[in-house]
């Protein structure tokens, strides 16, 4: 049983030991061990074969930023839920009502980001008849 | 043995943060940040604020940090160009600086009280149920005025971003 | 026995603990996959393929570590070493049995028991987002780049669901300590069944798994690695170990979650029925059937071979089963017994929803995680609260 609050962390610590060995040993070994025959179109990046075209460092959508940028507000709003469960039983509907209202006003931004089509990943297509793009084809 | 753990994490923020500084690529900086990030989440531990070090990584680290490394990502913003140094940065700069650690030292020394009976262990209170209990009553008002803030930013990144979806 | 001693021998247990049944659960996986599409699965190496993982790891220990022209080098090889690293620090908190006495020495079944338990496991997966989308940009490659990208905002929308889910419960034991939260557990509804928090909080329990499923990158949320349209995702262009060490990370993260999740919401060690009603007896029961089963199968045998190996089988099991009947043995075992089934029942969930559904499409994914499990656990989570304020 550990004696003291610093006991309670030495089996992180040395968890932690433990892991960073295994890491370093499955990545030192990776590229330390095996043999190595170079070759400039094996170092070549993977694109199924065909010859690279261009960089993979591209600029991409906005929305990915928008993702990270709204879960940062919404993962603070989380993290207050911990302690706010862990009290519950002593305050009860006080805590209740005090959360509620923290709840009802980032809801508010949620609704607010849900209506400006931030959560719809896929681009919505205008209704357009087959037809008439391909009149040839009928 | 406190004061060794101190020593080493507080070594770790300061270096990471210099390293921050120092690095050309916007990665490495964003991935120092997250190192002084981490060890400061190890200080807060030492201090026996657990909570707020799971915060500060769970908010801090995973969030925030995140966020960084996706602009960086997503706007493929390359190595940055060195500028050119004017004299007086390169001949004053360490000095300054230097004056400034002594100036600040000074007055923390001078005008802080001293914390004598900080050691790993010493204080055991900061988990979630004293958070809690602090939050939910005393704090209350700071509390729910976060919401708002949290609000406004919510509106705030969607105004901004919204131009360019 | 000293304190330290005693945690650097069980530090070092269940570190060897869970790699080997990451590794095996490789084996595990591909066994039960091929079962259920009506194939054999690994048959070559070992019995059944039992060798199957030593001869990967010595495969993929004697394959050319490559590393691309274009890969910016040192973050290419940082990314598996912070998904291997983080993915083995969270079972530190995790128990895997109550406090016992072994040697004349009380200890617990578990490394440490930290009060902010349950924070610690989602602050370490959520720095876990690193080493995917570190390992996706260091890449240089369009599909890496792609897949970690993708990864890593499908791992934070997850991480939200995840976090409500996870909270619900915690209304109903008000702690964050794993093995209190165990024991909030005890007891037995009507003395029959374990007064789990699942038959409280169903919703959560649910919602958590959908997003522990998108959190390991799993089926049907495997879009990073959706090698239809990514050949790999974030690992294209890992060879040899460090696509090992992704692997590993994988299944180490799902062990944890299947850990926790059984903590929380099954009742982590306790047996599902009564002891008096023989909740104690279950383990021996199961070696035992499973050992007559094999005992009788030996009696007429389908393969040549089958005659040697069933008994063998049946008798080890007997075994088994005659060791978890030992009173002495009991308080230490059962216990082990039953954490192991609940986390072996999930995690063979995992494997077998990767065998029946098809694979999400990005903006379904997407849009599920924001628009219906957020709401939903957000909705639970005030139900809950609610009803849990207004009990006297």
């Amino acid at each position: 049983m550990p004696a003291s609050f610093p006991d309670l962390y030495f089996p992180v610590l040395l968890q932690v030991v433990i892991a960073f060995a295994v890491a370093t040993g499955l990545v030192a070994m990776a590229f330390l061990v095996g043999k190595r025959v170079r070759g400039k179109v094996k170092e070549m990046p993977y694109e199924c074969g065909i010859p690279p075209t261009g960089s993979a460092r591209e600029r991409f959508s906005v929305k990915f930023y928008l993702v990270a940028m709204v879960f940062i507000l919404f993962d603070i709003e989380a993290i207050f839920l911990y302690p706010w469960a862990v009290v519950y039983r002593e305050l009860k509907l006080f805590a209740f009502v005090e959360m509620f209202v923290f709840i009802a006003l980032i809801l508010a931004g949620f609704f607010y980001i849900w209506k400006k089509g931030v959560l719809n990943w896929s681009r919505e297509e205008p209704e357009v008849v087959t037809e008439r793009r391909y009149p040839d084809a009928v | 043995m406190d004061v060794i753990l101190f020593l080493i994490f507080a070594f770790i923020a300061v270096a990471s943060a210099v390293s921050l500084v120092l690095q050309r690529h916007p990665i490495s900086s964003a991935l120092s940040l997250i190192g002084v990030m981490g060890a400061l989440a190890v200080l807060y531990l030492l201090l026996g604020a657990e909570f707020m070090a799971a915060a500060q990584l769970i908010v801090y680290a995973g969030a925030i940090m995140v966020l960084f490394v996706f602009v960086i990502m997503l706007l493929n913003a390359g190595r940055e160009r060195p500028s050119a140094a004017s004299r007086l940065v390169r001949w004053l700069g360490i000095p300054l600086f230097t004056l400034f650690i002594g100036v600040m030292a000074y007055f923390i020394q001078t005008f802080f009280p001293k914390t004598l009976d900080v050691s790993f262990g010493g204080f055991t209170q900061g988990a979630g149920l004293e958070i809690g209990r602090q939050l939910f009553t005393r704090y209350l008002l700071p509390f729910e005025v976060t919401s708002l803030l949290i609000l406004i930013a919510i509106i705030g990144a969607i105004v901004l971003a919204r131009k360019e979806i | 026995m000293n304190f330290y001693i005693l945690t650097l021998i069980k530090a070092g247990l269940v570190a060897f603990v869970l790699l080997t049944t990451a590794a095996y659960l490789v084996w595990i996986e591909r066994k039960l996959l091929a079962h259920i599409q009506l194939r054999l699965g690994p048959q070559r190496v070992g019995p059944h393929g039992l060798l199957q993982p030593l001869a990967d790891l010595v495969k993929l220990v004697t394959k050319e570590g490559l590393i691309p022209q274009q890969v910016n080098k040192i973050y290419f090889l940082l990314a598996p070493f912070a998904a291997v690293m983080l993915a083995l620090i969270s079972i530190s908190v995790i128990p895997f049995g109550p406090e016992v006495e072994i040697f004349g020495q009380r200890t617990w079944l578990q490394l440490t028991d930290l009060k902010i338990g349950v924070l610690f496991v989602l602050a370490i997966s959520s720095i876990g987002v690193y080493g995917v989308a570190l390992g996706g940009w260091a890449s240089n490659n369009k599909y890496a780049l792609l897949g970690g990208l993708r990864s890593s905002a499908q791992m934070i929308s997850y991480e939200l669901p995840l976090a409500l889910a996870i909270a619900a419960p915690l209304l109903l034991s008000n702690t964050l300590s794993f093995r209190e939260l165990v024991e909030t557990q005890s007891g037995f509804l009507g003395g029959v069944l374990g007064n789990w928090n699942l038959w409280y909080q169903p919703v959560s329990f649910l919602v958590f798994l959908i997003s522990a499923f998108a959190e390991t990158n799993r089926v049907p949320f495997d879009l990073p690695e959706a090698e239809n349209e990514l050949v790999a995702g974030f690992h294209t262009e890992y060879s040899s170990l460090g696509f090992a060490a992704f692997f590993t990370a994988e299944y180490a993260n799902i062990i944890t979650a299947c850990a926790v999740g059984t903590h929380i919401w099954l009742g982590g060690w306790q047996p599902i029925i009564a002891p008096h009603l023989g909740g104690i007896w279950v383990p021996s029961l199961v070696f035992a059937f499973f050992g007559i089963m094999s005992l009788f199968h030996a009696t007429q045998p389908a393969r040549r071979w089958d005659k040697y190996t069933f008994p063998v089988l049946g008798l080890a099991a007997l075994g088994l089963a005659a060791l978890f009947a030992i009173p002495l043995l009991q308080p230490v075992l059962v216990p082990l017994f039953w954490f192991a089934a609940k986390t072996g029942a999930l995690i063979f969930l995992f494997i077998w929803i990767r065998g029946t559904l098809p694979r999400f499409r990005y903006d379904q994914l997407m849009r599920f995680a924001w628009t219906f499990l957020f709401p939903v656990a957000l909705v639970n989570l005030l139900v809950t609260g609610l009803v849990v304020a207004l009990q006297p």
